[in-house]
């Protein structure tokens, strides 16, 4: 009886524009370079769960299969915001752990150069002038801009902002200097959308999108996929030494929602979900913040990065400014985070942004990213979270072979 | 007068507007909108509360990029009116940062948003500096 669950294959795309290239091609690069990557094939794969955010109604996963291999598996299209990636990947986990199959394979996958502000549509202006209570608030006409704002960057700048409230320590400046790390980090990671080192300067004169998150503070919406194969312990260990030596242990994988608080429903608390799932993941895996070598957290906005380093209890409660001004987040301190450069650099295309935060962590524990290897890296931390709410945390160890 | 019509239905007009919040009969949590049950103890009674009209701003943003038809700068903010948090502008001030910051108080306003060829007058509301 064996119930651990492994890596072993896993792969992303370079992030960035591929307008000769539509998601079912791009899923199919990430998930063929997985298999070769874990030495499978679609034979062996059991199970399939795959996403697309935004286009959650057209069976990505089956069309992945009509590409790559109808074996007549069980597929899995889930939809979960931006923690889509990670619900595939946790879907394909469970599969696995419930013993109903060996090996599942989760892709995710968007096309989103171009797309533009995030979560601003509102309702569609009626031409017809009169005022017609609808919706749940009887609202005469979109709310966007009149009771307060609609869009991502607004709504994660609000959540940046609360924290600098009940806490203080915040400024644009800070929120403005995590970026500037994130686009130093991004110079040493080839498959990132944006590679450009920025300063300080730069990127606080850069256009106000929603204060203080300006441009390049804003996660960048690009093109990409990424893809993992997992395997049960007991399959693995009649697998290859080779297999096994890269195979990387996921000692935590759990997916929270957002618990009730007063104002929840107001402003999106993306704080409790994500300390829920951070406490539970810990206590699975064993190991405490203090011990990894690595994080990849979902700064989809600047804003975001600097609560998560509480929520994810890489600091005192509270203590998250003086965190990061210590210099502990830079790759060269004591708790690297978002050493790929982060959404802000690497890019969000949203549905593989659960998988690619995974592989980045994976590249380190392997020993094989190079450039910008965390040098001795044994324990890293993934986290994805999904405005409505849905937060992914997966603490990841490598084989020690 | 003309006819008016608050632009949402957790607005009440007249001499002393303000806003209502549905409170759980049960547990007392507070929600604006239709409800189907409590999302903190899932109980199906509800009262109708009126909110304070005056808050301090938690938290804000200065929205200078949003969807097409959305009037730019404006500035977004959550408010906690007596404890029960409101989203809402602040409005009858500079979009800037140098006008707006947390912890700064602020009371309910309206304001019209426009006349719909029946005379019918939307009313909208924001929080003003108080003060």
């Amino acid at each position: 009886m064996s119930d651990d669950i492994w890596i072993l294959g896993i792969h992303m795309t370079k992030f960035g524009k591929y307008p000769d290239l539509d998601t079912v091609d791009l899923a199919s690069q990430a998930a063929l370079a997985a298999l070769a990557d874990g030495g499978v094939t679609m034979k062996e794969i059991g199970v399939l769960a795959a996403g697309c955010l935004m286009a959650s109604n057209a069976g990505i996963g089956q069309q992945l299969q009509k590409q790559i291999g109808q074996t007549g598996i069980p597929v899995y299209n889930v939809a979960n915001a931006c923690a889509t990636g990670a619900t595939a990947l946790r879907t394909a986990i469970m599969a696995v752990k419930s013993g109903e199959v060996d090996v599942g394979l989760a892709v995710g996958v968007e096309k989103l150069a171009g797309a533009g502000l995030l979560g601003a549509a509102g309702r569609p202006k009626s031409d017809k002038n009169e005022w017609n209570p609808s919706g749940r608030v009887g609202a005469v006409t979109s709310t966007d801009g009149r009771v307060g704002t609609d869009s991502m960057p607004g709504v994660f700048a609000q959540v940046g902002m609360e924290y600098g409230h009940k806490y203080g320590g915040t400024s644009f400046e800070l929120f403005a200097k995590i970026s500037e790390k994130n686009h130093a980090h991004s110079t040493l990671n080839p498959l990132a959308a944006y590679t450009k080192r920025m300063t300080l300067a730069e990127i606080m004169n850069d256009v106000m999108i929603a204060y203080p998150n300006t441009r390049p503070m804003c996660s960048a919406n690009c093109d990409g996929a990424a893809a993992a194969v997992v395997v049960s312990g007991a399959k693995l260990r009649t697998m290859s030494l080779e297999q096994q030596r890269r195979a990387v242990k996921v000692s935590a994988s759990v997916l929270t929602s957002d618990p009730y608080e007063e104002g929840c429903q107001v402003l999106p608390n993306v704080n409790t979900l994500t300390r829920n799932a951070a406490k539970i993941a810990y206590e699975q895996a064993g190991i405490g913040p203090s011990e990894l070598d690595l994080v990849e957290l979902h700064d989809c906005f600047a804003t975001a990065e600097l609560v998560h380093y509480d929520n994810l209890m890489l600091c005192e409660e509270g203590g998250a400014a003086d965190f990061f001004n210590s210099g502990a987040t830079w790759r060269d301190g004591s708790m690297p985070v978002n050493v790929s450069g982060g959404l802000e650099s690497k890019g969000h295309p949203i549905a593989a942004t659960g998988i690619a935060n995974i592989w980045e962590v994976c590249h380190h524990l392997r020993g094989e990213a190079g450039d910008r290897q965390i040098q001795g890296a044994k324990v890293g931390l993934a986290h994805v979270i999904g405005l409505g709410s849905a937060c992914g945390v997966h603490i990841l160890e490598s084989s020690g072979l | 007068m003309a006819n008016q019509i608050p632009l949402v239905d957790y607005l009440v007009l007249g001499d002393k507007p303000h806003l209502t919040a549905n409170e759980c009969a049960s547990c007392s949590a507070r929600f604006f909108g239709r409800r189907n049950a409590c999302a903190s103890c899932s109980g199906t009674a509800f009262n109708t509360v009126a909110i304070d009209t005056t808050g301090e701003v938690k938290a804000f943003t200065i929205v200078t990029f949003a969807a097409p038809g959305v009037p730019v700068p404006f500035v977004s903010a959550i408010v906690d009116c007596g404890g029960t948090s409101v989203r809402g502008n602040v409005i009858n001030v500079e979009a800037s940062p140098e006008h707006v910051s947390l912890g700064m108080k602020v009371a309910l306003a309206t304001y019209s948003i426009g006349t719909d060829d029946n005379g019918t007058e939307a009313i909208g509301f924001g929080f003003a500096p108080f003060n």
